[in-house]
């Protein structure tokens, strides 16, 4: 599904700090696991993630560091940070507030 | 199942991608990384689930998303890549190399040793500001340039062969500033002071394209570094000037004068290690920003060539002949050192391949202008010479015209068979960069014939 380059980009803060909160992780395995959480709607442009990732990396909210993967190539894992686990508190508090107001108004319109 | 040619196609496949991502200016070498292993792990998974390795590659390649987006994005979350990338080259986890380290302390080494250089004949009781000016004027190039062909000799690799010819000319370039008996207001004297580093030049030239200089290799190159390096001088030593005022001022507020502090040390120092700092400047970062020269020259090319014309009509219009003065053949040697070096300069950044453009011809006027003045300011001298006699200073400027008209002549004529199509433009880069030695040839007969042919007059 389409959701539209602003939604994406909205979610993909909560997305990637919700999934770090469950282990530590590298690019390919969190696209992976938004495809999986998502049952394959949400589709991200793959390159698109690390800038996210660079970003939340430069605001403190993950960390990064460089280890020798399975394949025997460098690859960088990024871990979730205590001021990470914060901003995910509240980022989890706004979208309530969307979710919320949203199922409010659609019982409504669904059922009117 | 995939066969080893495929593997080779796919890693051809990967190091292409690789190269395209590597050239954009706000992914650096990590993320390029991180983002070839996410590549790698996405064409893996698919040619699992079943497809060919180039179908998977294709794929993955789409999914990754379009290179201008994605270098976009990481420019709007690195903004400060464009613009500070400087002296210290780092390997992929950021960290300085080894290497790097080593080049800091030999340029810092260098730098010290250029300021100590310029310190040590005060140790003989020849001082700055204490009359012995002519002496150092003689031989600042001395002070720092073998220091700065020994950065090149160190960092190209110069063989033992080539170092000890680059020694034994700073050495016989040391004999002829000091063994001649110049006095203290000697003309040939200032004319081995401005000619001296124009010759040693040369040897900086011979160590920095690696002791090829001769086989006219790189010598572009070092045309395109010497500008750099002059614009980067430019720059340290108008921060060099702010330092010095500074230091002044707040001595001064506290009672105590710094002058000789400043004068003595300061400024002398500051000048011979900038030298080194601005040459390694200049290499550190020639990969990374444009080149100033050249944008200097297409900014300057249209106004100098206005200036010209200018001239030409209003001497034209009015009818008024120049008047030969002591420092009119200095300035018209200087107009053309001018307009050469928006020669060289503009074929230094020039696309060789590329058909002529309107800025071409513009610099074909620019060069037949400048000929036409210089014609009409040596006939004036001409007759001057053949009245009042030769001078040192006379024959050196006039000798310097006559290079100078040669190689102008010749680009004129360069220039007008390029824009006709008969020639390519690499014959006018040939024509420039052949005609580089002439320049330090000529500068060294000054300092090593002038003199005595003229009685150290």
């Amino acid at each position: 599904m389409d959701l539209g380059k602003d939604l994406v980009a909205a979610s993909a803060t909560p997305l990637v700090l919700a999934i770090l909160a469950e282990s530590d992780s590298y690019g390919y395995a969190i696209i992976k696991r938004v495809a999986e959480l998502s049952g394959g709607q949400l589709q991200w442009t793959d390159g698109m993630l690390y800038p996210v990732l660079h970003r939340l990396e430069r605001l403190g909210f993950v960390a990064a560091r460089w280890a020798v993967s399975e394949s025997g190539r460098r690859r960088k894992y990024y871990r979730i940070t205590r001021q990470g686990r914060t901003q995910l508190v509240a980022e989890r508090q706004r979208w309530q507030v969307v979710d919320d107001t949203l199922r409010g108004i659609w019982m409504k319109v669904c059922t009117a | 199942m995939t066969t080893f040619a495929d593997r080779s196609h796919l890693e051809d496949q990967i190091a292409q991608w690789r190269a395209y991502l590597r050239r954009r200016r706000a992914i650096h070498a990590p993320d390029v990384e991180e983002l070839e292993g996410h590549l790698r792990d996405q064409v893996k998974a698919l040619t699992e689930a079943g497809l060919a390795p180039d179908e998977a590659f294709l794929v993955a390649v789409k999914r990754m998303g379009s290179l201008d987006a994605l270098s976009r994005e990481f420019a709007r979350e690195h903004s400060e890549r464009l613009w500070k990338q400087l002296v210290i080259a780092s390997d992929a986890a950021g960290e300085p190399t080894q290497a790097a380290r080593t080049e800091t302390l030999v340029v810092l080494g260098l730098a010290v040793a250029a300021a100590l250089a310029i310190k040590a004949p005060a140790l003989f009781g020849l001082r700055l500001g204490g009359g012995d000016e002519p002496f150092y004027a003689r031989n600042a190039g001395l002070f720092v340039l073998p220091q700065l062909t020994g950065y090149f000799a160190w960092k190209r690799g110069l063989g033992v062969v080539s170092c000890v010819w680059a020694a034994l000319a700073f050495a016989a370039a040391g004999v002829f500033a000091n063994v001649f008996p110049f006095a203290a207001t000697s003309h040939t004297g200032v004319l081995t002071a401005l000619h001296l580093p124009i010759a040693v030049w040369l040897v900086v030239g011979f160590a920095y394209t690696g002791g090829r200089y001769f086989a006219g290799a790189g010598r572009m190159d070092f045309v395109r570094f010497s500008g750099e390096l002059f614009i980067y001088y430019a720059l340290i030593a108008l921060g060099g000037g702010v330092l010095t005022g500074f230091t002044m001022m707040m001595f001064q507020a506290i009672g105590i004068d710094a002058e000789w502090a400043a004068v003595g040390w300061l400024i002398p120092c500051g000048a011979m290690g900038a030298v080194i700092v601005g040459s390694w400047l200049v290499e550190a970062k020639q990969s990374v920003i444009e080149n100033m020269a050249p944008v200097l020259t297409r900014l300057f090319t249209p106004l100098f060539t206005i200036v010209l014309l200018t001239f030409l009509a209003t001497m034209a219009w009015t009818g008024s002949p120049i008047r030969v003065e002591r420092e009119v053949l200095i300035a018209f040697d200087l107009l053309l050192v001018v307009v050469v070096g928006l020669v060289l300069y503009a074929a230094s950044a020039r696309d060789p391949e590329a058909p002529p453009d309107s800025f071409d011809r513009l610099q074909l006027v620019l060069v037949a202008s400048a000929l036409v003045v210089d014609g009409v300011a040596l006939a004036a001298i001409a007759t001057r010479i053949s009245e009042f006699g030769f001078t040192p200073n006379r024959v050196a400027a006039l000798g310097e015209n006559l290079i100078l008209l040669v190689n102008l002549a010749g680009s004129a004529w360069l220039y007008t068979q390029f824009l006709r199509g008969r020639r390519p433009f690499a014959a006018l880069e040939r024509w420039q960069t052949a005609y580089l030695p002439l320049y330090s040839i000529w500068a060294a007969l000054v300092v090593i014939v002038f003199p005595p042919l003229f009685g150290y007059a």
